[in-house]
């Protein structure tokens, strides 16, 4: 019991502070939505996608972007944690490290479940079409997604003594997979290279996923996004356990 | 979380840490029993920190044993972390929650029920005079205040054995003074074990039952502050007099003076209990006629025997330009 407790709370740590960084709200929506609201209805007025708008086509890419880096940035923090101490109190705590990663992703995922949800309420007043009952299963895929990038995040974070590899993160590793992910144009007629490197991106599959559960229509039917999906999340996790377990001190 | 009676609070056998070719720590042994406030001195560098580290479950030994609370660091290192509080050097409160939300986490992740949280809360925050902060953000909270906070979250959970290290660095004398109050007050009230690491001399001379003194990770001395003074051969008293040798003279042939030495003016004799020497000192020179202008006593402080044992002060180690940028970047941190 005391370890349930002990992730509750942990949980809500996150939620707190969360919740006292207006900054970080804004500006974790900032950027996707100069994405949306320019390029994509920018590049609305001359492309067609399929058989829908631009924008639909989009709002779904950009929904993953928001939960893509609300919880990398969720998981990275534990370098934050580290720089400030905090981590330090945690790790001598007579409590799981294994609780303290699973409160902190649970925690994580919550955040950027909520930052998703406030972009995807501005997709629909930029008029992108979204049926309110596709709402719900996307914020259960959102919050198993969340859950994954949290711990790739943390097990990132567990390799690294401080904030200056962040940039590193943000550009080697966050920005490729979300250019890659085919969340702002088809993989389908996109050149070969680019293709194979999307394969190999759990981005890609997000996309694809949150894009059948929000439009209906997607390259891949939902059983093998969803399937690769569950894989990455428990493989992720684990990496993340394992790792975390490792630090000391 | 009942401690065991008759059991040591801390047992340290053959303890080695080592990073590459660098012992940081190197074969410790030593014996803490329950009840007692114990000091760790050395300069910096000298492995206080990483002794402590294995010691709390931090760092894992590379060779040799350690119990606390009679559970062994390695193998039973949550019992050892449910028996221990903890207030680290640098600040490990997050800083975005308030006092109030700190704790209960704290209380939280060291199981404990929630009523008896809210309640131990209560008490911790009114022995460290933060009442009145409890629902403000830590970021808020000068030097001193989170200093006092962390040492209320050390005690929130009723730990048996509390490990402090360099509680007061950086902190004003005011805040030292408080600081110091609420140790001795925990240790009366509580009869908790205390280890703590400092480099104030005075500090040490005036909290510890027993202090060791650490250097290149090696225990060079162990003992009450007091003896470890009285080792070094007692009191200085140094008299002023226009006569000296005669003084010197006379003195000398006591059985109970060490060493006396003359320069101008003055003599300089190395006595034990030298303040009940001065009376019959002075009873001496008054017979024999001598004018004594003044008198002044000096006793060993641990600074001396710091000095006796490691061939250099405390202080000279403190200004190597790493330190004192490290003690200044602390000390802007935990001003304002």
């Amino acid at each position: 019991m005391s370890e349930l407790t002990a992730i509750y709370y942990i949980w809500r740590r996150e939620l707190i502070r969360f919740s006292r960084s207006k900054s970080r709200i804004i500006g974790s929506l900032a950027m996707p939505f100069f994405f949306l609201a320019i390029i994509g209805t920018g590049l609305g007025s001359v492309v067609t996608v399929a058989n829908g708008s631009y924008l639909d086509f989009m709002a779904p890419g950009i929904l993953a972007m928001v939960v893509l880096f609300g919880s990398i940035f969720s998981g990275v923090i534990v370098i934050m944690d580290r720089q400030f101490g905090f981590l330090k109190e945690t790790m001598v705590a007579p409590v799981r490290r294994t609780s303290i990663v699973i409160g902190k992703a649970l925690g994580g995922a919550t955040t950027a479940v909520i930052q998703g949800l406030l972009m995807l309420g501005i997709a629909m007043l930029l008029g992108a079409h979204i049926e309110m009952v596709d709402i719900l299963p996307a914020v259960a895929l959102m919050f198993m997604v969340s859950v994954m990038f949290v711990s790739l995040g943390i097990a990132i974070a567990s390799t690294m003594e401080d904030m200056q590899g962040f940039q590193l993160v943000m550009n080697f590793l966050v920005m490729p997979m979300f250019f890659l992910s085919g969340a702002l144009f088809p993989l389908t007629t996109a050149p070969d290279p680019i293709r194979w490197l999307s394969y190999i991106n759990p981005m890609t599959y997000v996309v694809e996923a949150l894009r059948y559960l929000l439009t209906g229509t997607s390259t891949m039917p939902i059983a093998v996004s969803g399937g690769i999906l569950g894989f990455s999340l428990v493989l992720s996790v684990l990496l993340a356990t394992w790792l975390f377990n490792r630090i000391e001190s | 979380m009942q401690r065991t009676e008759g059991v040591n609070a801390i047992e340290v056998e053959g303890l080695t840490k080592r990073f590459g070719a660098l012992a940081a720590v190197d074969n410790v042994s030593l014996t803490i029993s329950n009840g007692e406030i114990f000091g760790l001195l050395g300069p910096n560098g000298a492995g206080k920190t990483t002794l402590i580290s294995m010691l709390v479950t931090m760092k894992r030994p590379t060779a040799g044993h350690a119990k606390v609370n009679g559970y062994d660091v390695q193998k039973q290192a949550d019992k050892v972390r449910e028996s221990i509080g903890i207030v680290f050097q640098d600040s490990s409160l997050d800083e975005e929650l308030t006092a109030y939300e700190n704790l209960e986490l704290h209380g939280a992740m060291y199981n404990m029920d929630r009523k008896e949280a809210e309640a131990r809360i209560k008490e911790v925050i009114k022995m460290v005079e933060l009442e009145d902060r409890l629902h403000h953000i830590v970021k808020t909270f000068s030097g001193g205040m989170r200093r006092r906070l962390e040492i209320a979250r050390g005690l929130l959970h009723c730990p048996d054995v509390l490990f402090l290290d360099e509680p007061t660095i950086g902190l004003d004398p005011q805040t030292r003074q408080h600081i110091w109050s609420y140790i001795k007050k925990m240790q009366k009230e509580r009869g908790i074990t205390i280890v703590i690491t400092t480099h104030y001399m005075d500090e040490a001379d005036l909290l510890c039952d027993r202090v060791a003194i650490i250097d290149h990770g090696k225990i060079i001395a162990l003992d009450k502050s007091s003896a470890l003074k009285d080792s070094l051969g007692g009191d200085i008293l140094s008299i002023e007099t226009p006569c000296s040798d005669k003084l010197k003279e006379a003195f000398g042939k006591l059985a109970w003076v060490g060493e006396a030495k003359c320069h101008d003016g003055s003599l300089t004799l190395r006595v034990t209990k030298g303040e009940q020497r001065i009376p019959v000192l002075m009873e001496i020179a008054r017979k024999k006629g001598i004018a004594v202008e003044s008198v002044s006593l000096h006793k060993p402080t641990l600074d001396d025997v710091f000095l006796h044992y490691t061939g250099k002060t405390i202080r000279e180690e403190e200004v190597s330009p790493n330190e004192s940028l490290r003690a200044r970047v602390a000390s802007r941190r935990r001003s304002g």
